[in-house]
């Protein structure tokens, strides 16, 4: 294989020798500062969800001074809230043969080797603290009755090493992060800034010293000054419009900081999550998750003939097509999140699928009904069974959900060295928000994992080494690097407010998110990428020219919010679909269609493309410049990744 | 199907609002309550007209966002849902329906069904909480909590804070709120070293922020999407009582 060598923007501080003990050794090695001198260093958190609740709590503890952000009107409100299933960790307390090594493996391969060995081994082998440090905060996880922590088992894994407190595993996290932040709130060591959004990034003598937000109840403009600003700002994912995000989850921090110099990393690692509930009609604001853990025990399958439009339980057993069991035996119902994907969408291009618009599989539960009873179903899933039934109008007691892919989450993100430091210095990323560990695909119960390693055990290391060497002279809100990037985001809303056309937010939105789904969803091509650039430009131009957004600045005015919001997505948009167009290879949720095996399934290109993608911003309508980091696997050999 | 609304709108706090109707047509009744009011603002954006602010983020129900008054009830006709999880199959072709903010002289209003809860913040921040700094918890699996133990403090940890509790009591209490947190952690094993101070503190903070008290309405539980029993709050009145009849005794 070549050697490619690594921009000279890309640095990894990935530490060498044997991994077992890689992150050990690197914390040794970094730099610390007493404790009454870290009270001295302001630290900017924006974002409140599992990562930045985490990283602000922890960053107070050790006595550095912290402010929080979050657009939301609480905290506690950030969409990791929703995450339903349960959380990873490599606690083997089933005595399975789990360990860190194998859920370092199960992640790197699940990923489909895409993403830094060193990183994905510290973060499996954190997982462990983070299930103990959350059930010393309280968090309310299943228990057996014993007395024991409960596990289930998720997607791509054959073991059982996911955590879970019943439906609402990202709630309880959540509230825990955020109740230790709290406390450090009371302790006068973190202030919050909530209905908050941060527009800008202010850059003195190219570090992060600072963010411009826009107070949501207001209007008015604030600077605030740190001496370094943590994103935990979460994905992008809606900038598909459609998406089981939030609908005020948005990249404005991240693409606004990837306008100030920050890289972007493989943008076009978005992933499809299988099982969504589908689309009813286009009046529809978004799409509802039913989580993973539903495929312990659902089968999913849909009628071996095409057209068939029988209620399900007409048709009879022989003439059913439960094509993961079939297609992937070793992991059936449980293969990984892409893979499942693929597949429901294969299934249903051959006209067998169902539901009015025939873009549905089932997920059918009648067998383990049948085996271990109505009760078992109702205490693992009554939650979610009850959210099926508020959405669809259906009782899944009685009839199979129906189910079909839909946007969850984004793999991409801003680029991050091995301290989470961006190409900005003093500009860190947690979270989704960074490009992350997942690779080209998340496996389930990761990114609660992931979200939480960063804030509670990366960034209160890191973060210390760079302010203890980094030469941060006193800045002021209101010197001139503030005044003029603050200028800048004034001029940007009021260009927005003054055009003044005919067509909404929404239809603009909704425009980009169809094109995206169409030409850079589940399957793309080099001809739909291109396609889709040309689309998207022209969307952008006329959004800039027709878009109407009512109200003005100086008052709570949503519509403003989501018209920069909207903007960004814009731009994004074509980024996404121009690194799906480079990467000339399928790997992970990137199914490129020239690429493929004869079955079907992804076809990697190790020899081209065994790399990070991250982009540079060039300026207004410049192409942005490619740079790469090569991926290196010394542990771990990539293989075809076989689930069958 | 057709739905004729009448909306609070109130320009900002210090401005005095009044009902508006509205009418919305053309209707589906697998659409969401809040798709609704999202047609309703697309027309009133395309018409010029300022659109109806109201929060709301995760649309699935969890993360405590949105609500608002519905025919005098928080969160509206279906009981354990809030407003974002109502669908218009639950309301008839041609309803009249009125829509209203949380009203509470905790929950100020910021903008039409918009309101401010960060009263519950300086709740939670009073002491809803174990503390214990990061790095120093010993192995989860240490400390063994009974299933049925785990399960009553899920119960109450459930609680997403949405502020309907508020909105439905005729004293304006958060005594179910405050109550759900006090339990969550009273009822752990983890919880018990702060058990005694938590609940003073807690409760002292809600009367600083001019809540009322519970008076055993039962609203509060009436319209909670969660579900949350009323008998956090004999709990948490448990749990005070004891400490203020101790504190009394060491005079």
């Amino acid at each position: 294989m070549t050697t490619l060598a690594a921009s000279p923007k890309l640095i990894s501080k990935a530490p060498s020798g044997p991994i077992e003990s890689r992150w050990t050794r690197h914390v040794d090695a970094l730099k610390l500062i007493n404790p009454t001198n870290k009270r001295k260093f302001t630290i900017l958190v924006v974002g409140t969800g599992l990562a930045g609740a985490s990283a602000a709590a922890s960053l107070a503890e050790l006595g550095y001074h912290v402010k929080t952000f979050c657009l939301q009107d609480s905290p506690r409100r950030a969409h990791s809230i929703a995450a339903q299933g349960g959380i990873n960790a490599a606690k083997n307390y089933r005595n399975d043969g789990d360990s860190v090594w194998r859920l370092f493996y199960d992640t790197i391969k699940g990923g489909d080797f895409r993403a830094r060995e060193a990183n994905v081994y510290r973060l499996a082998e954190l997982s462990v603290h983070i299930i103990d440090q959350c059930v010393a905060q309280g968090v309310p996880f299943a228990r057996e009755y014993g007395g024991l922590l409960d596990n289930r088992s998720f997607g791509g894994a054959q073991v059982s090493r996911t955590f879970y407190a019943r439906g609402q595993t990202g709630q309880q996290l959540l509230l825990g992060a955020y109740s230790a932040m709290m406390r450090q709130v009371e302790a006068g060591r973190v202030e919050l800034y909530p209905r908050r959004e941060m527009l800008d990034l202010v850059l003195i003598h190219n570090q992060a010293r600072g963010i411009i937000c826009r107070n949501l109840v207001t209007g008015q403009l604030e600077a605030y000054v740190g001496d370094a600003v943590v994103l935990c700002t979460g994905g992008y994912g809606n900038a598909y419009f459609l998406a089981t995000y939030a609908k005020n989850s948005n990249a404005t921090a991240i693409w606004r900081c990837y306008k100030r110099g920050a890289l972007f990393a493989d943008p076009c690692f978005t992933q499809i999550h299988p099982t969504c509930i589908p689309v009813t009609g286009d009046y529809q604001s978004k799409l509802t998750l039913m989580s993973e853990s539903l495929r312990n025990d659902g089968r999913v399958w849909v009628p071996k003939k095409k057209g068939d439009t029988r209620p399900p339980n007409e048709i009879p057993e022989d003439e059913r097509d439960y094509y993961l069991e079939r297609k992937y035996p070793g992991y059936g119902n449980l293969a990984p999140r892409d893979i499942s994907s693929r597949a429901a969408k294969a299934v249903c291009d051959e006209r067998r699928g169902v539901g009015a618009s025939g873009k549905a599989v089932y997920l059918d539960f009648s067998d383990t009904i049948r085996e271990k009873g109505l009760d078992y179903i109702k205490e693992q899933y009554g939650n979610l069974f009850e959210m099926y039934q508020h959405i669809t109008a259906e009782d899944p007691y009685r009839v199979p959900m129906r189910i079909y892919p839909a946007v969850h989450y984004t793999m991409g993100g801003l680029w991050v060295d091995y301290n989470l430091m961006s190409t900005i210095p003093g500009l860190f990323v947690l979270g989704e928000a960074n490009f992350s560990d997942h690779g080209a695909n998340r496996l389930g119960a990761s990114a609660l994992m992931q979200g939480l390693a960063d804030g509670y055990f990366i960034i209160p290391y890191t973060i210390g080494d760079y302010l203890a060497d980094a030469s941060l002279p006193k800045v002021k809100p209101d010197q001139r690097e503030f005044r003029e990037t603050q200028a800048e985001v004034e001029a940007k809303l009021k260009r927005l407010l003054a055009i003044q056309g005919d067509k909404t937010l929404l239809e603009f939105h909704r425009e980009l998110g169809l094109l995206l789904w169409d030409y850079v969803g589940m399957a793309r091509n080099a001809q739909g990428l291109q396609q889709a650039i040309e689309k998207i430009r022209h969307l952008r131009q006329e959004f800039w020219q027709n878009v109407k957004i009512p109200g003005s600045n100086d008052m709570l005015n949503k519509s403003l919010e989501m018209a920069g919001r909207v903007a960004d997505f814009l731009e994004l948009g074509e980024l996404m679909a121009l690194d799906a167009l480079q990467r000339e290879e399928s790997c992970g949720a990137h199914f490129r269609e020239e690429y493929q095996t004869p079955d079907g399934e992804a076809l990697r290109n190790d020899e081209r493309f065994s790399h990070v993608a991250a982009w540079e911003y060039a300026g207004e309508d410049q192409p942005p410049e490619l740079h790469k980091e090569p991926l290196v696997f010394e542990f771990v050999k990539p293989t075809v990744r076989s689930y069958k | 199907m057709t739905l004729h609304l009448r909306i609070w709108r109130q320009a900002h706090a210090q401005a005095s609002g009044r009902f508006v109707s509205y009418t919305v047509k053309d209707l589906s009744p697998d659409m969401s309550f809040l798709e609704m009011l999202d047609v309703l603002n697309e027309e009133l954006t395309k018409k010029g007209e300022a659109p109806v602010e109201f929060d709301s983020d995760c649309r699935e129900g969890i993360c405590g966002t949105c609500g608002f008054v519905i025919d005098g009830v928080a969160h509206g006709p279906r009981r354990g849902r809030t407003v974002c999880q109502l669908y218009l199959r639950d309301f008839r072709d041609g309803q009249s329906v009125t829509l209203e903010p949380f009203r509470a002289k905790a929950f100020p209003v910021i903008q039409d069904l918009v309101v401010d809860r960060s009263a519950f913040e300086r709740i939670i921040a009073a002491g809803g909480y174990i503390s214990v700094d990061t790095g120093s918890a010993p192995d989860a699996n240490s400390i063994l909590i009974p299933k049925e133990v785990a399960e009553g403090a899920f119960d109450a940890a459930a609680c997403i804070g949405c502020g309907a509790c508020v909105a439905a009591c005729p004293n304006a209490s958060a005594s179910l709120f405050v109550s759900a947190k006090i339990a969550h952690l009273a009822l752990l094993p983890q919880g018990q070293p702060e058990r005694h101070r938590r609940v003073l503190k807690m409760v002292a903070q809600m009367d600083r922020e001019n809540f009322g008290n519970c008076s055993n309405h039962g609203e509060c539980e009436a319209v909670c999407p969660k579900n949350i029993s009323i008998k956090q709050i004999a709990l948490m009145r448990r749990e005070y009582l004891t400490e203020i009849w101790k504190n009394f005794r060491a005079l």
